[in-house]
């Protein structure tokens, strides 16, 4: 059954339409890349997913379970909204790491903060917060970082940034974890840091969409690709559909940008 | 010489009494003007537009007169126009009549800063909170906060120190802080007249004070250096 199934999704900003129509869906364990040109709507979509938006029609479920229904008034109230949210992680373009926690701190606040609100959290605080550390030292650990873990985020090159970034949406173990162009604010070299990381991710079955330019990447490490224009899906498929034979003149024009260089 | 030596203990008790007013307004100032401040920021970011208009206006008057005239109309207005002085012809009544002036005119400016310490903070990190499953409670106290405060240390320590020499206005309703001190020894006071260096000793005493200040404000700074 698939983890994730998006039904007939659209948003407006005032009276742009910024998403028209999306629907797919996506099995556990695979990896989906949305490509498409900026303005395409891609980030708003991922936004929406994340409960950063608040869609204007359509449906999400995942596991089964309506998170968000249009036609469905308990769905759409902010109650619930937190919990919501914990079905999905995000990793942003700009890290927005917290300047004042070192890399650990970072990956254990929210963490923390939630298991807080366990019944037994004051009888267990210290095994909580040693299992709470030690998953996050694990998860940095993973990312290439154990030297890493004592380093406030200016300290660290992006490329660590981003995969610190990474740790801290993994320490809350989401269904699907989304990047919003992970790599667009680093250079060639931190890019292929980044990249290995969610590789690797992808190499142990995590649940992940990617928004991205990379497209060598997103052909690699993906087994569904979106193609984004104007709003809606213009295309999807498995990668050898929408590099090798794209149907739409739309398509062929927008990657022939991409081989040519 | 020996005049001013046997001028001096005269003198050096005189201001020190002047002086205690003068910090007992500073201190008065600060306690009142952080935290109304920080509610006239918060009703000047409001999203109810008549409550962010109103209050823009009022920190706009206030702002844009001089805090003299804001002393002397609190001061003289109950009394001559409504015909009650509620603050009575005492030194404490004076002392209440300048806090209140003190306190409302500082937190006007202290709320620009707040604002600006809030609004400079990136969006971004109230997503990265929200994201992560964070309440709004909890992203204010524990990702925004810290980096606003560390936005607003260095322009609050302007206003410190301006504040620190501003408590001298409040001789113009006859306050009796270090200046008025001072000034008695020209105008003469307790067998001392026609004479000008208490006056320059007056102006060690904000010196020192203001250069205390400096250093604290400086450290605290740097106690925030430790992230960016």
């Amino acid at each position: 059954m698939a983890i994730l199934e998006v039904e007939h999704l659209s948003k407006n900003f005032e009276r742009t339409e910024v998403l028209r129509d999306i629907s797919f869906s996506l099995e556990k364990g695979k990896v989906l890349s949305i490509i498409g040109s900026s303005g395409s709507g891609k980030t708003t979509l991922l936004r929406c997913l994340n409960f950063l938006e608040r869609p204007d029609g359509g449906s999400i479920r995942v596991n089964g379970e309506t998170l968000f229904d249009i036609n469905d008034p308990i769905t759409t109230q902010e109650a619930e909204i937190r919990r919501k949210r914990l079905h999905f992680g995000l990793v942003f373009q700009s890290f927005n790491l917290f300047p004042q926690y070192m890399a650990l701190g970072n990956v254990m606040l929210a963490k923390e903060l939630l298991e807080k609100e366990r019944p037994d959290y004051k009888s267990k605080k210290k095994e909580i917060h040693a299992q709470i550390e030690q998953e996050a030292k694990n998860l940095l650990d993973q990312m290439g970082l154990s030297d890493r873990m004592n380093n406030y985020p200016h300290q660290l090159s992006g490329g660590q940034c981003q995969r610190v970034a990474i740790a801290r949406a993994l320490a809350l173990k989401p269904d699907i974890l989304c990047f919003d162009e992970p790599t667009s604010a680093l250079d060639p070299e931190l890019t292929g840091e980044v990249l290995k990381v969610i590789q690797s991710l992808a190499d142990q079955e995590t649940t992940m969409i990617i928004v991205t330019h990379e497209m060598a990447f997103a052909r690699d490490v993906s087994s569904q690709v979106i193609f984004m224009d104007d709003g809606c899906i213009l295309e999807q498929g498995t990668p050898e559909d929408v590099f090798e034979n794209p149907k739409e003149e739309r398509t062929r024009q927008f990657l022939s940008r991409y081989t040519k260089g | 010489m020996d005049l001013i030596m046997e001028q001096f203990p005269i003198v050096f008790s005189a201001l020190n009494v002047g002086f205690l007013q003068t910090l007992k307004l500073f201190f008065v100032t600060l306690l009142g003007a952080i935290p109304l401040g920080l509610v006239i920021s918060f009703g000047s970011m409001s999203r109810f537009r008549p409550l962010s208009y109103i209050t823009k206006i009022i920190v706009w008057i206030i702002r844009g007169t001089p805090l003299m005239i804001q002393l002397l109309i609190i001061f003289y207005f109950p009394g001559i126009v409504l015909g009650n002085n509620i603050w009575g012809g005492s030194e404490s009544g004076r002392f209440l009549a300048a806090s209140v002036a003190f306190i409302f005119n500082y937190a006007c400016y202290f709320s620009e800063i707040y604002r600006g310490g809030i609004q400079g903070v990136p969006k971004g990190q109230e997503e990265a909170g929200l994201v992560l499953g964070m309440t709004r409670s909890q992203i204010f106290f524990k990702v925004t906060l810290l980096q606003m405060i560390k936005r607003i240390v260095p322009p609050m320590a302007n206003e410190i120190i301006t504040l620190v020499k501003d408590t001298s206005l409040a001789r113009i309703i006859a306050l009796q802080e270090i200046i008025w001190a001072g000034q008695a020894f020209l105008k003469g006071s307790q067998g001392i007249a026609g004479e000008i260096w208490p006056l320059f000793f007056t102006a060690v005493y904000y010196l020192i004070f203001s250069g205390i200040l400096t250093v604290l404000l400086g450290r605290l700074e740097k106690k925030l250096d430790y992230f960016r």
